[in-house]
């Protein structure tokens, strides 16, 4: 394949050419190019790291040189729709923003599989993972990293009962991190605890011996927990079960990641709560990475609310620390993550986390006062937990015994913990004791190994496993000739083919749009109203996805989606050419060159003065910003009195607002202007713009003015077209 | 079980040490916890891992699968799938490949029982 080229779009047929030989450029996990002192644009930040060779920047950042800060973490979103190849394309969009960690949730129930899945079947919320999916991710990847100038981490799940083949496959298609944790599987996916465990140790030593960079389970007890603030002792509990076993399976600290999640959110007073969690965890696990997890437990289907909620999560690890800044969409609480709200959520991750750049050099946490206390009591339950397990007869007796995703603070316990019982569960039986003449005669196998004498490789008795000769691995094509990506790209191909356009959330052609919409009316009837609206509006399977109570009874904010039934032409579109403006820079410096002035007033029988002081006004963006004096001569101001004003002042140039266009009013008076500049001598001296609701660039010139602005213009433009003009006739 | 917080009694023991003196424990806790189950997984085996075994060894998951399956009914998992597959073509004299596709339609197994018995 083609390197990318940012005006073209991704074809996700050519994937698929000569997969079956394709192998990952690189393996391992990737951390960012952190710099302690790095420049872009006017300022110098303490906690960044290098640029992208090709990004979107925050909106403001025009304000700014269009600079892009990339924040010293490496920076997750989580895609996974259920057509892996429609992610692919998000991947691509979130990558542009910022996000070097991209995570594909599995489809429902894979982590009950006891096997590989192959071919690329739908998914249900998430995506099967398999051979195919894996690569065809990878290599879009490959690319897109080579396009953004940036590694790539490619993540996904090695928990489940087919752990140890799952990192397998992993390492084998070039995923940079997973998730693994054995206790994951015994407290919420009820897999028997020895096959777990077994399971884990060789799962953990094949990601190791990759270079993987692995995340615990440990924040599912914060969405499990009836308090989710009260399980914390037992949250360090967790990690320290799993980073310890982790280092026993071989696994380097700095490859273990702590999943760690404030545990509440607004209206609780969460900083309070959160951060001696934080500050704890952080001294405890000081030899650890930190991925830092957003809040999910208390996510309502509005927006707004849950990006703030966020944006204090990002507080808590700039005031801590974050190796991994993990981002949960704001539309969770909705749906599906659709494609725009990844990069809502990468981009609440990159701009908090550039806007707190260099904080702690003038914040410091008063670790002597109500904090200290907090973090140490924090560490001595968490302690006295563990002692506990040690006195119930270890691990698998204290899970039977419910010590787990108990909702009290320990060691305060309410009884509603999950126990699980250590000779029951999914997989139960299923692990036998190694023989004395075991052997594997692969890398990287865990444990007791009774190799030939004499072999200086483990792998030599088969001259070489997959993971030092990528070319023995065993490709497999579809295995369902109904369900696969083929058979899904040739649903659009037609309408790709001719480049057809339909609105789109997750899947090509889904063709569904959301509307905000406010009723004055109370929240039942405004959300009947807004479907009933929808339909109106020509919409398939209308749906409310928010519900706000403005007022019980004053007004309601709903939000619906649809279905739009038809494609848009794009060749059928009639788009103005794009004008270009010129930078603030390049104006500034001709207008001061030259001096440049003019006269402005909204002319005939017409009192709107809101556009034209818009145009000018310097707090509104207008040109008087850019040094052009401007002499506004106010409304219902006679054309003869603008013409002669302009004589009077000798300006280089005529305003004039015409927002009244009756009996086309407004062409009459651009004539009239133009003529009595001729009749005066002075047209060739001056320019002549005019600006309206019902004024195009078009008509202002049939008329003789040298432009004009309609709907939308702003001060940038008419300075533009000003300088540009001036430029063009006075230059030289 | 249900219980109060009765931290203030239970933490006595803890209270007298220093941050460093209880990280130290906190970590020696851990291990104490953690190693018996590790030591106990390094001599057991499971039907994934020894399909990882295969996988590495350059079988397909279906190929994996077959060999397996036939492993745990002949009850030779213990003894490694991949151990299997290598016998079978020393035996046989035949690439591992072929004695590992050989294995998974359920043929060669009285082999190795041969052997092993």
């Amino acid at each position: 394949m083609k390197e990318l080229k940012p005006n073209e779009k991704l074809s996700i047929e050519s994937l698929f050419d000569g997969l079956e030989n394709y192998h990952p450029k690189r393996s391992g996990w990737h951390w960012r190019d952190k710099k302690d002192s790095i420049k872009y644009g006017a300022f110098e930040y303490r906690e960044c790291s290098t640029p992208l060779k090709n990004s979107v920047p925050l909106p403001a950042a025009k304000y700014f040189d269009s600079i892009d800060p990339q924040p010293d973490s490496v920076i997750t979103t989580e895609i996974a729709s259920g057509r892996f190849e429609d992610d692919i394309r998000r991947m691509r969009m979130a990558a542009w923003h910022g996000a070097d960690h991209l995570m594909v949730i599995r489809t429902a129930g894979q982590s009950h599989f006891d096997g590989l899945i192959e071919g690329t079947p739908e998914g249900v919320g998430g995506v099967p993972i398999t051979r195919k999916q894996l690569r065809a991710t990878r290599r879009a990847l490959d690319l897109i990293e080579e396009e953004v100038g940036r590694p790539i981490n490619f993540h996904s799940y090695v928990s489940g009962v087919a752990g140890p083949e799952v990192a397998v496959l992993l390492a084998e298609e070039g995923v940079n991190g997973a998730h693994q944790d054995p206790q994951y599987n015994v407290l919420y996916r009820n897999i028997n605890m020895h096959r777990s465990m077994t399971d884990a140790v060789v799962a953990k030593h094949i990601m190791a011996a990759v270079g993987m960079a692995q995340i615990d389970g440990a924040h599912n007890a914060n969405a499990t927990a009836r308090e989710a603030w009260k399980v914390m002792p037992e949250l360090m509990v967790q990690h320290a079960f799993n980073c310890e076993y982790s280092k026993q399976a071989g696994m380097p600290a700095d490859k273990i990641c702590l999943s760690t999640v404030p545990p509440t959110a607004p209206p609780a007073p969460c900083m309070r709560l959160d951060l001696p969690y934080a500050v704890a965890l952080r001294q405890l696990f000081s030899d650890f990475r930190f991925r830092a997890q957003m809040n999910t437990k208390y996510m309502e289907a509005e927006t707004r609310e849950v990006t703030v909620t966020h944006s204090l999560n990002l507080l808590i690890s700039r005031l801590t620390s974050a190796d991994i800044q993990s981002t949960i969409t704001p539309d969770e609480g909705r749906n599906v993550p659709w494609h725009y709200y990844n990069i809502q959520g990468t981009n609440t991750a990159k701009q908090a986390m550039v806007g707190m750049d260099g904080l702690r050099d003038m914040v410091k946490l008063d670790m002597d006062g109500e904090l200290g206390k907090q973090v140490r009591e924090l560490k001595e339950r968490a302690c006295l937990f563990m002692e506990e397990i040690l006195e119930a007869g270890g691990y698998f007796n204290a899970v039977a015994q419910g010590f787990f995703v108990d909702s009290g603070m320990y060691p305060e316990r309410n009884g509603d913990g999950i126990a699980r019982d250590p000779n029951g569960g999914v997989g139960v039986n299923t692990t036998v004791d190694r023989d004395p003449d075991y052997m594997a005669p692969v890398c990287f196998q865990f444990g007791e190994n009774h190799l030939p004498e004499g072999v200086k490789k483990p792998c030599d008795p088969i001259d070489g496993c997959t993971l030092c000769k990528p070319e023995k691995i065993q490709w497999v094509e579809e295995l369902d000739p109904e369900d696969n990506v083929h058979k899904r790209l040739a649903e659009h191909a037609e309408e790709r083919k001719q480049g057809l356009l339909r609105p789109e959330v997750q899947w090509e052609g889904d063709g569904i749009i959301a509307i905000t919409v406010f009723f004055p009316t109370d929240v039942r009837t405004a959300e009947f109203a807004a479907i009933a609206m929808g339909e109106k509006m020509g919409l398939e399977d209308v749906e409310a996805i928010n519900r706000q109570v403005i007022h019980p009874s004053e007004g309601s904010l709903i939000e619906i989606k649809g279905r739009v039934p038809f494609a848009i032409d794009p060749k059928q579109l009639v788009i103005p050419a794009l004008v270009e403006t010129l930078s603030a820079d390049e104006i500034r410096e001709y207008v001061k060159k030259h001096n440049l002035k003019v006269v402005a007033a909204t002319v005939g029988e017409d009192e709107h003065s809101v556009g034209l002081r818009e145009i000018i006004d310097i707090k509104h963006g207008g040109v008087e910003g850019f040094g052009i004096m401007c002499e506004y001569l106010g409304t219902s101001v006679p054309v003869e009195k603008l013409v002669d004003a302009a004589i009077e002042l000798d300006a280089d140039a005529i305003f004039a607002s015409m927002i009244i266009s009756h009996a086309d009013i407004h062409r009459t008076n651009m004539r009239r202007i133009d003529q009595l500049c001729r009749e005066k001598g002075i047209r060739d001296k001056i320019l002549f713009f005019t600006g309206g609701t019902q004024v195009t660039d078009e008509i202002a010139k049939e008329e003789g003015a040298d432009g004009g602005f309609g709907r939308g213009s702003k001060g940038v433009h008419v300075a533009s077209a000003l300088v540009k003009t001036h430029r063009e006739r006075f230059g030289k | 079980m249900e219980r109060a917080d009765d931290f203030a009694k239970r933490r006595q023991h803890l209270a007298g040490l220093s941050d460093q003196e209880l990280k130290d424990k906190f970590w020696d806790l851990a291990k104490q916890v953690v190693t018996p189950i590790v030591e106990a997984a390094k001599t057991q085996t499971s039907p994934s891992i020894e399909r990882s075994v295969l996988l590495r060894m350059g079988f397909s998951s279906i190929e994996a699968k077959g060999i397996v399956d036939n492993a745990i009914s002949h009850g030779y998992l213990g003894k490694g799938a991949g151990h299997a597959v290598v016998k079978l073509a020393e035996m046989n004299k035949i690439p591992y490949r072929e004695a590992g596709i050989k294995l998974a339609a359920g043929e060669g197994w009285d082999v190795l029982k041969g052997v092993w018995q």
